[in-house]
Parts: structure tokens; C-alpha cells; sequence
């Protein structure tokens, strides 16, 4: 295995284009290291990205969005105040990902480009409209959050391109997004089911939406027909029954031992609820 | 293959090693440097026992390479009594049987002394939430978080 600390994303493209067999990017290595030291993949380069400058940042752009370096890690985001004020339910999924020593590597780009349909901060990054930069030998794209997962395992990214930056937009006025998960467990665990969802009100009624789902298909997924169901409402007890159906309907999962596809098609109906009563209350300036 | 040259700082001392790319930090700290101290208990991130800090941020050192400790600043359990003077969570360690084995202890005084350093006074909820990923196998970890609040409160009260 040849270790690389290029100093560009350029360099870094460069290598994996040139490559001729695995390559893998080293952020935090909470998935690539078990991966190498379990031989599950052993990359031929491994390319090591915290050299480049910006990628350990998190800056504030001019429209009040946030643009997040792709080494940052989850404590950092965790220790971002005003990130945490706009993002609560974006910087909550990417802290309940494993344990303290975990958080002080993992990455968001990694949790993505791992390509677990369970990853937490998948179905958070979505519902808040997260968008990157990604990259490659063709030159840069912009690309949607959910447009990245292609499968276990997989993403849509082509041979020598990587994703350099993590735009999140500015939050505005109203608004509010949460994401909750179920696990067996009080901490440590894979999701069963993931529920982020992004709310906007005026006044009491909901303006804009976006519901996502994880661990409950191959890939965590926008679920547009449980926005539909939340746009126009005051977030009602017949309101929050058909989101729960909506999310029902839109879960595609697997048995495991984790759980049976009658569990999580269920859980993912409760999470959407609570999850959107939370979301409700953050953008009505009721909890933060 | 050849080997990598790798300059960083261990509890305060320069240190050199030579390692293959995919090496753990936690095999260099023990095997090139014979630093002991850090146990393996998974070598997947999940139990802890290797827990050091680098550049002050707690982590799994079997979750990191060690060529990624190039001009890194890296402290272990090696490093945390002042001679032959306890640190007072090792103290408290003791005081309060907060171990049996011991194997587990080193990489949960390495995440508790990290936590002490953020929050001096946290909540015992903030405690077992912060070791959650530190496993202990035999004392069920009352002993181990009532030994953590002694030492905070104790460290609390010398500033």
C-alpha cells in the first residue's frame, strides 16, 4: 500500500486517476482503517486528504450557510455554536455516530461515501438540503446529497473524483430540522431506522418540507410524497397519521438481525412523527 | 516494502519511529516506541482500551495510522502521572476499586482526563455518555464513574 498526503485536490485526483488499483481517500479512517485491517479492502493507494488546505474549516458564507472542509470532524461540528443554533438536527445525526474517539475522526463525507444505507448523518445532510462539491479529472460538479448514494456499499462517484466541500445551506428565517434514529441500544449502535426531516413555517403552517429515511431501502432516500402530506398544515393529529403512512409506504427495507421488515416499515411511521414534532417545535423557536 | 519515517511528539518527548504505511498508531506507539501502555481490546474502534489523544482530540489509536502522527502532538497513559506522582484519576482509580482487570483502565483515564480537560464539572450523565465507548468488562462501571466524579470534584476544588 503506498500512503499519499497530497497538498492540492488536484494532486489528489491526480493519484486516484492514475491509479491502478484501489484507492481509497483517508479522512478520519473510521471505516477505512477497519476495512484495511479487517482485509475487506486493501487499497493500493491510500490517499490521506487532511493536508489540503481548508478541508479540517468550517466557514460562513455571505448567504449564511455554512460550507464544512471534508476532514472536519463530528466534535468539531458538535463545538460549532452557531452551526449547531441553525443545524440542530444535522449536528445531532452526525454525533450519535459512534463513540467520543469515534467523533474526533469520523467525517461527514466519510458516513457518505461509505455508502451504509444506515448511515446517520445521511438522511439529516438530505433533509436539510445539503449540497457538494465533487470533483474529478472532468473538472467540478455540484451535486445533491441523495444523488451520491448509489447502493450498499456504492456511490455515483466515478473513477478519480472525490468530493472537496460540503455546502449547507443558510438556514433562514422559520425554520427547523431534527433527525432521530432507533437502535436497540442506548448508544453505540447502527441505525435501524433513521428519520431526518427539515421543516419552514409561517406562522403555525408549514411552507416547506423534506423528509428522508434511512436503514429502510438500499439507499437513504428524500421521501417527497411525506413533504407533500406536511406542506399546508399546522403539523395536526391527522396530519401526523398520514406522514406515518407516507413513511410506511416508502420503506423498502431488509430482515436482519437489527430487524425484520415489519419492525422497521413500522418504526419508520412513529420516527417521521416524532421526528416532525420536533423539527416543528425548533422552527417555532419552541426547542431547541 | 519500505518503511516510513515518522517524527512526532509523545507526552511531551520528540519521538522517531519507522513503520509501514499500514500500521496502526496504536502498534507504533506499542511496538516501535514500546509505549505498552495502550492496550488493544478490538483494534475496530469499539472498545477504547487504545484511547489516546492527538493535538488534544480524544481518539482510537487503532483507528489511526501512524504515519498520520507526522508532527502530531500525541499524549498516552505513559504520560499521565508527573514522576512518581498520581494524576488524582489515578488516584481516585484506586481509591474507589475502579478496576479490576485493568486492561480496559488505561484508554478510560486517557477519555476521562480528555472530558475533565472540557468540562471540569460534568454531570454524571455527560460522563457515561462521554466513556460509552470505553467497555469494561468486569466492574460494571458504577465504581468507574463515582471514581471520575471524585477526581473532578477534587480537581475542582485544588484550582
Amino acid at each position: 500500500m503506498r500512503y499519499h498526503k497530497p497538498a492540492s485536490f488536484a494532486q489528489a485526483i491526480d493519484i486516484a486517476n492514475t491509479s491502478e488499483g484501489i484507492t481509497r481517500f483517508l479522512a478520519g479512517g473510521t471505516d477505512v482503517l477497519v476495512q484495511l485491517r479487517a482485509d475487506i479492502v486493501s487499497p493500493d493507494d491510500l490517499i490521506d486528504i487532511k493536508h489540503i488546505s481548508g478541508t479540517g474549516e468550517i466557514t460562513k458564507t455571505p448567504e449564511g450557510g455554512y460550507d464544512i472542509g471534508i476532514a472536519v470532524s463530528g466534535a468539531e461540528m458538535s463545538e460549532d455554536e452557531a452551526l449547531e443554533a441553525d443545524w440542530p438536527g444535522l449536528v445531532e445525526a452526525m454525533d450519535l455516530i459512534g463513540s467520543t474517539q469515534v467523533q474526533g475522526r469520523a467525517t461527514l463525507v466519510g458516513n457518505l461515501c461509505n455508502g451504509s444505507p444506515a448511515a446517520d448523518s445521511v438522511p439529516a445532510m438530505i433533509a436539510a438540503g445539503v449540497t457538494l462539491t465533487v470533483e474529478g479529472p472532468e473538472g467540478a460538479r455540484e451535486v445533491k446529497v441523495e444523488d451520491i448514494p448509489a447502493g450498499p456499499g456504492k456511490t455515483t462517484l466515478g473513477k478519480g473524483e472525490m468530493v472537496t466541500k460540503v455546502h449547507v445551506p443558510a438556514r433562514g428565517e422559520n425554520g427547523g430540522d431534527a433527525y432521530l434514529r432507533f437502535i436497540p441500544r442506548t448508544e453505540m449502535d447502527i441505525a435501524v431506522v433513521g428519520c431526518g426531516i427539515n421543516l419552514r413555517l409561517e406562522g403555525d403552517t408549514i411552507t416547506e418540507a423534506r423528509v428522508a429515511l434511512g436503514a429502510v431501502a438500499p439507499v437513504a432516500a428524500l421521501v417527497p410524497e411525506a413533504a407533500e402530506i406536511l406542506i399546508g398544515s399546522t403539523l395536526d393529529e391527522a396530519t401526523l397519521e398520514a406522514l406515518g403512512k407516507a413513511a410506511e409506504a416508502a420503506c423498502n427495507p431488509i430482515t436482519d438481525k437489527r430487524g425484520t421488515i415489519e419492525f422497521r416499515t413500522e418504526v419508520a411511521g412513529v420516527l417521521a412523527k416524532r421526528v416532525a414534532k420536533i423539527a416543528y417545535a425548533r422552527a417555532k423557536g419552541e426547542a431547541k | 516494502m519500505s518503511l516510513v519515517h515518522v517524527t512526532t511528539k509523545v507526552n511531551g518527548d520528540e519521538a522517531e519511529f519507522l513503520c509501514e504505511p499500514r500500521e496502526t498508531l496504536l502498534d507504533c506507539l506499542r511496538d516501535r516506541l514500546g509505549l505498552t501502555g495502550s492496550k488493544e481490546g478490538c483494534g475496530t474502534g469499539d472498545c477504547g482500551a487504545c484511547s489516546v489523544t492527538i493535538d488534544g482530540r480524544l481518539v482510537s489509536s487503532c483507528l489511526v495510522l501512524g504515519v498520520e502522527a507526522e508532527g502530531k502532538e500525541i499524549r498516552t497513559i505513559e504520560g499521565m502521572s508527573t514522576g512518581e506522582e498520581l494524576h488524582p484519576l489515578q488516584r481516585k482509580f484506586i481509591e474507589h476499586a475502579a478496576l479490576q482487570c485493568g486492561f480496559c483502565t488505561p484508554g478510560i483515564l486517557v477519555a476521562a482526563k480528555a472530558l475533565l480537560e472540557k468540562d471540569p464539572d460534568p454531570s454524571e450523565e455527560d460522563i457515561r455518555y462521554w466513556l460509552a465507548g470505553n467497555l469494561c468488562r468486569c466492574t460494571g462501571y458504577d465504581k468507574i464513574i463515582r471514581a471520575v466524579q471524585d477526581a473532578a470534584k477534587e480537581m475542582r476544588e485544588a484550582v
